[in-house]
């Protein structure tokens, strides 16, 4: 039964689900709504799940000084400092509110410090591009070359550089012309290959074929 | 040769001292720069610019605050412009963080005194739904009944008790979806379940790693425009005759592409320099 049901929820609700694509009518328009909001519930509970996994790991980690175990703690302190404004101190509902202490939480620790982690790539990118971007073959070359003409094309240096050439030749030119033919092309590719592979990934899990999401093989 | 060779082993901390260099002098800089306006931007302007006063624009915040440098100053013109062309706002977010870097860009733009002297009242002029779970069950859920999917805003108001909410149950009431994203679920998920499905018309700003992926979507006409990275919210402001903080910051952006491009250039340079060297080395070592 472990196995048995959560394959007929699946093919039940896949074939309902794209029975309601088709035929946007009774009974089907109200069992997607029914599905959708049993997905929305399912679907908070795993953020519950997700919270009560972290707190579990780190405080494993740290009670059993396991390797790197004070992250464990610093993981668990920044959780606490951030939930116990919020739910206690925070007027409630509306914790959002500018103003609030986890809104000033937010505001001055947590965005400056996405930011930076972000901002990081910047050096990373910089460094590997000098280190690993080289023409070593021809598809090297010509991933360097667009590479090239998109980066100073699409930023106003680009502009100052190529100003005295034509229209059509300047390097804000080329780069659009490689965004629209070339890398819309190989997008497009890209997507429909995915596109198939969903498709018939998701008709293995609907029909029961698929069923590593269950354990199985 | 020599020299070649000392280039290629140049520790990265010289790297990233110039990076840094070439990325915070330009903020110092009070230059604005010649700033072409895309037909994928000026779509995006058009479409709202076309929007008559008082209709209904629906902005899902799907981003956290890593991405905010591109797309807050998105965010920011966007509500400019809807708010001086009186607009009705409903803000939503599949990312958890959303709906509060749509409060930040709130209370940013009321402190605009063109803004303020309208004296936008929340529930009648804009509305906060906040975040739902689901990810693109979301949108779809939306499609069916908003108010079903969004029971209460993001501080707890009833939806349905909401002046703005009043006459509006799905896709069909809201004239103009604008989608800020920075990854799953984003732009995508809104062409495949808001556009394909339930026919919205949709407008999208993307970071710049992801906006290629959204042009065969404008090519289809499923997306009417994006904005592509800073560059993006730089051309937007623009067009809006209101150069801001994207424009200003596009200065700093293009001395670090260049910067990038010097480091490639210097490389390959130092690369087929040494390779000859390399191969000469190799073939004794095989003898």
């Amino acid at each position: 039964m472990r196995r048995e049901v959560p394959l007929i929820i699946t093919g039940v609700v896949g074939i309902t689900l794209i029975m309601s694509f088709f035929i946007p009518h009774t009974p089907f328009n109200r069992l997607e709504m029914l599905f959708t909001h049993w997905y929305q519930i399912v679907a908070a509970f795993a953020i519950v799940l997700g919270i009560l996994n972290l707190l579990r790991v780190n405080l494993d980690k740290a009670y059993k000084r396991q390797k790197d175990w004070f992250f464990g703690l610093v993981v668990v302190a920044s959780f606490l400092l951030i939930v116990i404004p919020g739910f206690l101190f925070s007027g409630g509902r509306s914790f959002q509110e500018p103003g609030t202490p986890f809104f000033q939480i937010y505001f001055y620790v947590y965005v400056p410090l996405m930011s930076t982690m972000f901002a990081l790539l910047a050096f990373f990118v910089a460094s590997a591009s000098y280190r690993a971007f080289r023409a070593r073959n021809k598809e090297a070359t010509m991933l360097l070359l667009a590479a090239f003409f998109v980066m100073l094309g699409r930023v106003p240096i680009g502009y100052y550089l190529s100003s005295w050439l034509p229209e059509n030749y300047q390097l804000a030119a080329v780069a659009d012309w490689i965004m629209d033919f070339p890398q819309t092309a190989g997008q497009r590719a890209i997507m429909i290959g995915i596109a198939l592979g969903i498709v018939s990934n998701s008709l293995r899990v609907i029909l029961g074929l698929e069923r590593a999401y269950i354990g199985g093989e | 040769m020599k020299f070649f060779e000392t280039l290629l082993a140049i520790d990265r901390r010289i790297i990233f001292l110039l990076v840094a260099i070439a990325v915070t002098l330009p903020l110092f800089s009070k230059a604005i720069l010649h700033i072409e306006v895309s037909p994928t931007v000026k779509a995006v302007y058009d479409a709202v610019e076309s929007l008559p006063p008082g209709s209904k624009v629906l902005a899902s915040f799907d981003y956290d605050p890593a991405s905010a440098p591109e797309l807050q100053p998105m965010a920011l013109s966007f509500f400019r412009h809807c708010f001086s062309k009186d607009l009705k706002v409903i803000i939503i977010g599949l990312w958890p963080q959303g709906p509060v870097q749509a409060n930040i860009a709130l209370e940013d733009i009321f402190r605009d005194p063109e803004i303020k002297a309208k004296n936008l009242k929340y529930g009648e002029d804009y509305v906060n739904l906040g975040y739902m779970a689901g990810n693109e069950i979301v949108i779809q859920s939306m499609g069916s009944d908003i108010h079903t999917t969004f029971p209460v805003d993001y501080s707890g108001n009833r939806t349905s008790e909401l002046p703005l909410m009043k006459g509006i149950k799905n896709f069909d009431n809201i004239d103009f979806v604008y989608n800020l994203s920075a990854g799953y679920p984003g732009t995508m998920e809104w062409v495949q379940f808001a556009v394909d499905r339930f026919h919205a018309i949709l407008g999208a700003g993307n970071t710049a790693v992801q906006a290629p992926g959204m042009y065969p979507y404008v090519q289809t006409g499923q997306l009417v425009g994006v904005l592509g990275g800073m560059k993006g919210g730089a051309e937007y402001e623009i067009i809006a005759k209101r150069p801001a903080r994207a424009v200003s910051y596009m200065f700093s952006q293009g001395v670090s592409h260049a910067v990038v491009v010097f480091f490639v250039i210097i490389g390959n340079l130092a690369f087929f320099a040494t390779r000859g060297k390399k191969k000469e080395s190799q073939e004794v070592g095989k003898k």
